[in-house]
C-alpha cells in the first residue's frame, strides 16, 4: 500500500470514529430533550413538587442543586488554588510531598459513593452538621478539589519562569510575584478546572444521596437538608414515580450545565483577551 | 590595576567559588566592578558568565542545590551574610535578561510593576516615573500613545528597552544585563548600545556579551572567563590592544570561541 492511501484510510477511521462520538452524543441530548421538554412548564420551574414529585414543579429542587453546588466551590477555590501554589512554587519535591500528590490523584479516581460514604460518616455524624446542604457540599467539596489542585498546577506550570525572574529581580517579594505575576496569568486554568469541578458537583448523585438528605422542601439554611436535581432524577426514575416528570428534570439538568458551560467559555474568552 | 586604585568600588568580590550540585562553575574568582562604569564580561559558551552574574544580586538562590563560597561584597557589605536583606540588594541591582521578559500587562502596568511592589501608590508620581525611565530609554516617543495597551505586542528591541526602563523604575544603583541584545537585530542593538553610554552616567553596568566589538564599543572595564575562571580583568582598551594573556589574545582575535 502506498502512503497516499495509507494516509487517506487514516483520515476516513479518525473521521468515522469522531462522527461515532457526535453521533452518540445528540442522540442521547436530542432523546432527553424530546422527551423532557413538553414537561418543562412555567409551572414545573416555579412550584414545589408534590405526591413525592409525581405532581408539581422542582423549584425547591433546582435551588437546592445551585446552593449544594456554590457551597463546594466557595470552599474548594481558595484551599485548592492554596493547594496547587504550595505544591508548584513552595514545596521542594521530597518524599512526603509526592506522596501527597499521589493521594490527590487517587482521590481523583475514587468512586463518588465512598466520598458519600466518607461524607455521612464524617460531616453527617462525626460533625454533628446532619444531613444538610453544608454536609453535601462540603462532601462534593472533597471531592471536586483533586480536579481543581490539577488544573490550576498546570496552569502554574505554563507560566514562564523568566517572569517570576523579572518580578524577583525587580526586588519583588515570592508572595507578591505569586500574586500579582504568576495567578493573574493562572485565571483561566482556574476557572476550567471550576468548570470541570462544577460540572461534576451538579450532576453528582451518589456522593450526596448519603449527605444532603433528599428533603423536598426549599432549604433556608446551610444546615437544612435538602435535594438535588441529579438525586431527584434517581428517585423519580428508580421508584417509577413519574416518567414525565423523570425527562422533565433529566432536561432541565442538561440545559442548566449547559448554560453554566456557556458563561463560563464566555468569561474566560473575555480573560484571555484581556491579558 | 593599580590605575584605578582611588575609583569608587561598588563589588569587591574575592575568592568567589560556585557549586551546582557537585560542579563546580566558579572557582576563586577575585574582581572589582567600579561605580559608574561599564564592566564586560566576556568568554566563550559555558564558562559561567551568567552564572557570576547571577551571584551579584543572589539570583541563584532560586537554583536549588547551588552553594556559594567566598565573598562579595556590595557596597562594604557582604551579600552573602545570613541576616542580609535580598529585597533590598535586589531593588538596588538590577537585572535585565537575555531575552525580553515583559510582563503580560500593559506597558504602564510593567513600568510601575517594581515601584508598587516597594510600596509606591501616588499615581502622579507613577506617572511620573513611567514618562521619566521611557524617555530614558528613548521609547517614549514610540508608546506614549499606547500606554495602556498590552507589552507583548512591542517589537523584540522595544520590549528589551522595555524590560530596562521597568529595572530602571526602582532606581538601582547597577544594572546587570546578560546579553542584552543577543535576540535582537542591528538596528535595535545600536539603538541599546547608546543608551549604555548615557546610562553609566547614572548607573554601574555589568553587561555579559559574545560580541567582542560591542564589549569593546561600550565598555570601561573587560573581564575574560574561561572554564569558570576569570583569566583576565583589565581596562577595555587596555586588554583590547595589549592582553596580557595569550589566550584573551586568542578569544578576543577570535581564534577559538
Ligand atoms: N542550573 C544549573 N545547574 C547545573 N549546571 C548549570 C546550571 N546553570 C549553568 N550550569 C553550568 O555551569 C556552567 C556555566 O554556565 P553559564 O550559564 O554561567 O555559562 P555562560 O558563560 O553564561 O554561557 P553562555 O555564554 O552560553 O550563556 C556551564 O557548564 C553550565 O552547564
Ligand atoms: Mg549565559
Amino acid at each position: 500500500m502506498n502512503k497516499k492511501s495509507k494516509n487517506a484510510i487514516f483520515y476516513a477511521i479518525i473521521v468515522s470514529l469522531s462522527a461515532l462520538a457526535l453521533i452518540s452524543l445528540i442522540l442521547i441530548v436530542g432523546f432527553i430533550l424530546i422527551k423532557g421538554l413538553p414537561g418543562i412548564t412555567t409551572e414545573f420551574l416555579s412550584q414545589s413538587p408534590s405526591k413525592m414529585g409525581k405532581e408539581g414543579g422542582i423549584l425547591p429542587i433546582i435551588i437546592g442543586t445551585l446552593y449544594v453546588t456554590l457551597v463546594a466551590l466557595v470552599i474548594a477555590t481558595p484551599i485548592g488554588v492554596a493547594a496547587a501554589i504550595y505544591f508548584n512554587e513552595y514545596s521542594k519535591d521530597t518524599r512526603s510531598v509526592r506522596m501527597i500528590r499521589f493521594f490527590t490523584e487517587v482521590l481523583a479516581g475514587i468512586p463518588s459513593i465512598i466520598f458519600g460514604l466518607f461524607g455521612f460518616a464524617f460531616f453527617v455524624v462525626f460533625m454533628g452538621l446532619g444531613w444538610s446542604v453544608l454536609s453535601g457540599g462540603l462532601t462534593l467539596t472533597i471531592m471536586i478539589l483533586p480536579t481543581l489542585i490539577r488544573a490550576t498546577e498546570e496552569s502554574l506550570k505554563t507560566v514562564p519562569m523568566s517572569y517570576r525572574e523579572g518580578s524577583l529581580s525587580l526586588g519583588a517579594t515570592k508572595w507578591q510575584t505569586i500574586v500579582k505575576v504568576i495567578l493573574p496569568c493562572c485565571k483561566s486554568g482556574v476557572l476550567t478546572g471550576l468548570i470541570l469541578g462544577m460540572g461534576r458537583a451538579i450532576g453528582e448523585t451518589a456522593a450526596v444521596m448519603l449527605t444532603i438528605g433528599g428533603s423536598m422542601r426549599m432549604a433556608e439554611s446551610l444546615l437544612d437538608p435538602t435535594r438535588t436535581m441529579a438525586l431527584h432524577l434517581y428517585m423519580l426514575a428508580s421508584e417509577g414515580i413519574s416518567e414525565e416528570k423523570t425527562y422533565a428534570t433529566a432536561a432541565l439538568l442538561i440545559i442548566i450545565v449547559l448554560i453554566i458551560n456557556t458563561i463560563a467559555n464566555e468569561i474566560s474568552r473575555r480573560m484571555i483577551k484581556l491579558s | 590595576m593599580e590605575i584605578r586604585e582611588n575609583e569608587e568600588k561598588k563589588f569587591d568580590i574575592k575568592g568567589l567559588d560556585l557549586y551546582y550540585g557537585k560542579f563546580q562553575a566558579l572557582e576563586k574568582i577575585d574582581m572589582d566592578i567600579y561605580a559608574n562604569k561599564i564592566t564586560a564580561l566576556i568568554g566563550p559558551s559555558g564558562c559561567g558568565k551568567s552564572t557570576f552574574l547571577r551571584t551579584l544580586n543572589r539570583m541563584n538562590d532560586l537554583i536549588p542545590g547551588v552553594t556559594i563560597e567566598g565573598d562579595i561584597r556590595f557596597d562594604d557589605e557582604n551579600i552573602y551574610e545570613k541576616d542580609y536583606d535580598v529585597i533590598n540588594l535586589r531593588k538596588k541591582v538590577g537585572m535585565v535578561f537575555q531575552k525580553a521578559n515583559p510582563f503580560p500587562k500593559t506597558i504602564y502596568e510593567n513600568i510601575v510593576y517594581g515601584p508598587r511592589v516597594h510600596g509606591e501608590k501616588n499615581k502622579e508620581i507613577l506617572d511620573h516615573i513611567v514618562e521619566r525611565t521611557l524617555k530614558e530609554v528613548a521609547l517614549w516617543e514610540e508608546v506614549k500613545d499606547r500606554l495602556n495597551k498590552s507589552a507583548l505586542g512591542l517589537s523584540g528591541g522595544q520590549q528589551q528597552r522595555l524590560c530596562i526602563a521597568r529595572c530602571l523604575a526602582v532606581e538601582p544603583e547597577v544594572i546587570l544585563m546578560d546579553e542584552p541584545t543577543s535576540a535582537l537585530d542591528p538596528v535595535a542593538t545600536s539603538k541599546i548600545e547608546g543608551l549604555l553610554g548615557e546610562l553609566a552616567l547614572k548607573y554601574t553596568i555589568v553587561i555579559v556579551t559574545h560580541n567582542m566589538q560591542q564589549a569593546g564599543r561600550v565598555s570601561d572595564n573587560t573581564a575574560f572567563f574561561l572554564s569558570g575562571k576569570v583569566l583576565e580583568v583589565d581596562n577595555t582598551a587596555q586588554m583590547f590592544s595589549n592582553p596580557r594573556n595569550s589566550k584573551t589574545e586568542d578569544y578576543i582575535t577570535g581564534r577559538f570561541g
